[in-house]
C-alpha cells in the first residue's frame, strides 16, 4: 500500500462490523484532489456504509482514514477532535444527500440554507451573506427572487440544486453525494449531472459517488470501485472498468444496464 | 400557619433546598450554562413558576423582603399568589417597592427602577434552551453549547430579516453570557436585555418543568446577538405612558372600552404608580 503523498484522502482497511453481520470489509482507497470516484454496487453491498465511514459519520470496526487538511497537514480522521470535525465538515467537506429533506432544513429559506455554513464560521453581515447566497443560487440555476422562498416549495431537482449550492458555499476541496440523482425523472437528472461536472471541472472538486446508476457513473467519474457484499471486487478507471470488466459480477452489472 | 398544618419554612424541604442550592452555585460559576436540577413537585401548575418558586424557596431567608412581580405588575393573580404562597410558608415580609427589595420574583419583565447590589432576581423560565426550537434534540443542543457551534442562532435571526426587513424577534432574545454560552433571557421583552449586561444584581433562571438552572452573576457581560448590517435595537414607543408620562418605560396596551379605545400604559406597576405619587407631591399630575 503506497502512502499517497498527493492523496488527499487516503483510507486503510476499513472494515464495519454491524454485529455478527459485514457492513464493509477491508476497503483501502485513496482519492486525490480533483479526482472523482464512483462506488457503484447492488443494493446492501456496503456502498452507503462505506460513504458513512469515508464522511465520518459511522465508526469504523477496524482501519483508518487520513486526510490532507488545508494546511497541508496529513490527519486520521478518528483523532480528531469533536470540534475539528466539525468545522472540517462544514467547511472543506459537503454531504450531498438523495433525500434534500436530510440535507436542508426545510423550515428555513433558500438563502438561509445557503448561508448557513456561512454564519457557522463567522460571518455576521446579513448583506453579505445574502449577496453570496444569491450568487451561489444563480451558479446552480435557481431563479434569485426565489431566495426567501422555502425548501419545500421548490420542485426534486431544485431542491438537489439547493443542496449543491448549500454545500459549496464555503468552497469545500471534497463532496460525498449519496444517490444525488436517485427519484429525478430522465431529463432532470441530465441537468444535474451536467451542473455537478461543470463544477467538478471549475473547482478542481474531489467527489466519492455511491450511485447504481452506471450511467451516471460514466458520465461523472474518472475512476470506479465495485462493490458485493461488502468488499470492493474490481476497481479502475471508469472506461476500462465499464468497457472490459473482469469480474463476473461486474459483467452482470454492466450488461444489465446499456444506458451507459 | 392556618389550620395547624405546618410547613418547613418557604415550603420546601431543606434537603431540596440543599440540593437547588449547589445548583445555582454551580450555575454562578459558569455564566449562561443551564444546570440541571432535581425539581420537585410545587403546589401549583407547571406553567406558572414552578421553577422560580423553588429557587426563591432556597435562597430565602426569614430577613428577606419579597416582591413577586407578573409581567412587571405586581397586582396580577400569578404574582400575588406566589407573594402569598411565601408569606404565609416563610412569613417573610413582602413589598411591591422595587428598592425596598432583596429577592425580586418575575415572569417575563426586569423593573424600570435600576437594581444595587446585593438584590437577587429570580426569573420564572418556560424553556430554558434558545436552539429548541431550531435543533429540537436535546443531545444535540447540549453538544452545540460544548463546542460553542451557535451560527444556527443567526441562522434564525438571518430569516427574520429575510421575512419582516428587521430582527422582529421582540421577546425571547437570545444572548451571548461573557462571549462563551449562548442563552435564553426567558421570555422577557428585548428591551429588557440591556438591563442584564453588567447588572449589579444578581440574576437566577429557575426552569420547573424543564429541570434547568442558570445565572448571570453581578456584572457580567450579556450581548444580544445581532449582525453588523442590522444591530441589536430596543424597543422604542411612540408615546410616553399615559398615566406617568415616562417615556423610558415598557408600555402594556390596555383596551379601555367596546370601542377600540386603547392606552399605553407602563407595564411596572411600581414603577407607574411612584412616578405618579412624585408628582403628586410635586403639585401637579402632568
Amino acid at each position: 500500500m503506497s502512502g499517497g503523498e498527493g492523496a488527499l484522502l487516503t483510507a486503510a482497511g476499513l472494515t464495519k462490523l454491524y454485529g455478527a453481520r459485514i457492513g464493509c470489509m477491508d476497503v483501502s482507497l485513496e482519492l486525490h484532489a480533483g479526482e472523482v470516484l464512483a462506488v457503484v454496487g447492488e443494493s446492501g453491498s456496503g456502498k452507503s456504509t462505506l460513504l458513512a465511514l469515508l464522511a465520518t459519520q459511522l465508526r469504523p470496526t477496524r482501519g483508518r482514514i487520513r486526510y490532507r487538511m488545508r494546511d497541508g497537514v496529513v490527519r486520521d480522521l478518528f483523532a480528531l477532535a469533536e470540534a475539528e470535525r466539525r468545522f472540517l465538515l462544514r467547511t472543506d467537506w459537503g454531504f450531498v444527500h438523495q433525500d434534500a429533506r436530510l440535507g436542508l432544513r426545510m423550515g428555513v429559506s433558500a438563502g438561509g440554507n445557503v448561508g448557513e455554513r456561512l454564519m457557522a464560521v463567522g460571518w455576521r453581515n446579513y448583506g453579505r451573506i445574502r449577496g453570496e447566497a444569491l450568487d451561489w443560487l444563480t451558479r446552480v440555476e435557481i431563479d434569485g427572487e426565489r431566495i426567501d422562498d422555502l425548501p419545500t416549495t421548490f420542485s426534486g431537482g431544485m431542491r438537489q440544486r439547493l443542496q449543491i449550492a448549500k454545500n459549496m458555499v464555503t468552497a469545500p476541496r471534497l463532496v460525498f453525494m449519496d444517490e444525488p440523482t436517485g427519484g429525478l425523472d430522465v431529463s432532470v437528472q441530465a441537468r444535474l449531472l451536467d451542473l455537478m461536472r461543470g463544477l467538478v471541472a471549475d473547482h478542481a472538486l474531489a467527489v466519492v459517488i455511491v450511485t447504481h446508476d452506471l450511467a451516471v457513473a460514466r458520465l461523472l467519474s474518472h475512476r470506479l470501485l465495485v462493490m458485493r457484499h461488502g468488499r470492493v471486487i474490481e476497481t479502475g478507471l471508469t472506461d476500462q472498468v465499464l468497457d472490459d470488466p473482469r469480474e463476473p459480477y461486474t459483467q452482470l452489472l454492466v450488461s444489465a444496464d446499456l444506458r451507459g | 400557619m392556618t389550620g395547624g398544618i405546618s410547613y418547613n419554612f418557604a415550603y420546601l424541604d431543606e434537603q431540596s433546598k440543599r440540593s437547588i442550592r449547589r445548583a445555582i452555585l454551580k450555575a454562578v460559576a459558569i455564566p449562561g450554562y443551564q444546570v440541571p436540577f432535581p425539581s420537585r413537585e410545587m403546589p401549583m401548575p407547571y406553567g406558572w413558576g414552578t421553577g422560580g418558586v423553588q429557587v426563591t424557596a432556597s435562597i430565602l431567608g426569614p430577613h428577606d423582603v419579597l416582591k413577586v412581580i407578573d409581567q412587571g405588575a405586581d397586582d396580577t393573580t400569578n404574582a400575588v399568589s406566589i407573594r402569598q404562597f411565601f408569606a404565609r410558608t416563610a412569613g417573610v415580609r413582602t413589598t411591591t417597592d422595587t428598592g425596598a427589595a432583596s429577592i425580586i420574583q418575575t415572569r417575563h419583565r426586569l423593573p424600570e427602577a435600576p437594581l444595587a447590589e446585593g438584590q437577587i432576581v429570580v426569573y420564572q423560565v418556560p424553556i430554558p434552551e434558545p436552539l429548541r426550537f431550531l435543533e429540537p434534540r436535546e443531545s444535540e443542543t447540549r453538544q452545540m453549547h460544548a463546542l460553542e457551534d451557535y451560527g444556527l442562532m443567526h441562522v434564525k435571526l438571518y430569516e427574520d430579516i429575510a421575512r419582516h426587513g428587521h430582527i422582529a424577534t421582540a421577546y425571547a432574545y437570545p444572548v451571548m453570557v461573557e462571549d462563551r454560552y449562548l442563552m435564553d433571557p426567558s421570555p422577557t421583552p428585548k428591551f429588557d436585555n440591556p438591563k442584564m449586561h453588567m447588572s449589579p444584581a444578581l440574576q437566577l433562571f429557575g426552569a420547573g418543568r424543564e429541570q434547568r438552572i442558570y445565572a448571570l452573576p453581578p456584572y457580567t457581560r450579556v450581548v444580544s446577538l445581532d449582525f453588523d448590517d442590522h444591530p441589536f435595537a430596543r424597543t422604542r414607543f411612540e408615546k410616553p405612558c399615559a398615566l406617568c408620562g415616562a417615556r423610558d418605560s415598557y408600555l402594556d396596551e390596555v383596551i379601555i372600552d367596546d370601542a377600540g379605545g386603547r392606552m399605553f400604559v407602563c407595564s411596572d406597576t411600581d414603577y407607574c404608580e411612584g412616578r405618579r405619587a412624585q408628582a403628586a407631591a410635586a403639585g401637579g399630575a402632568p
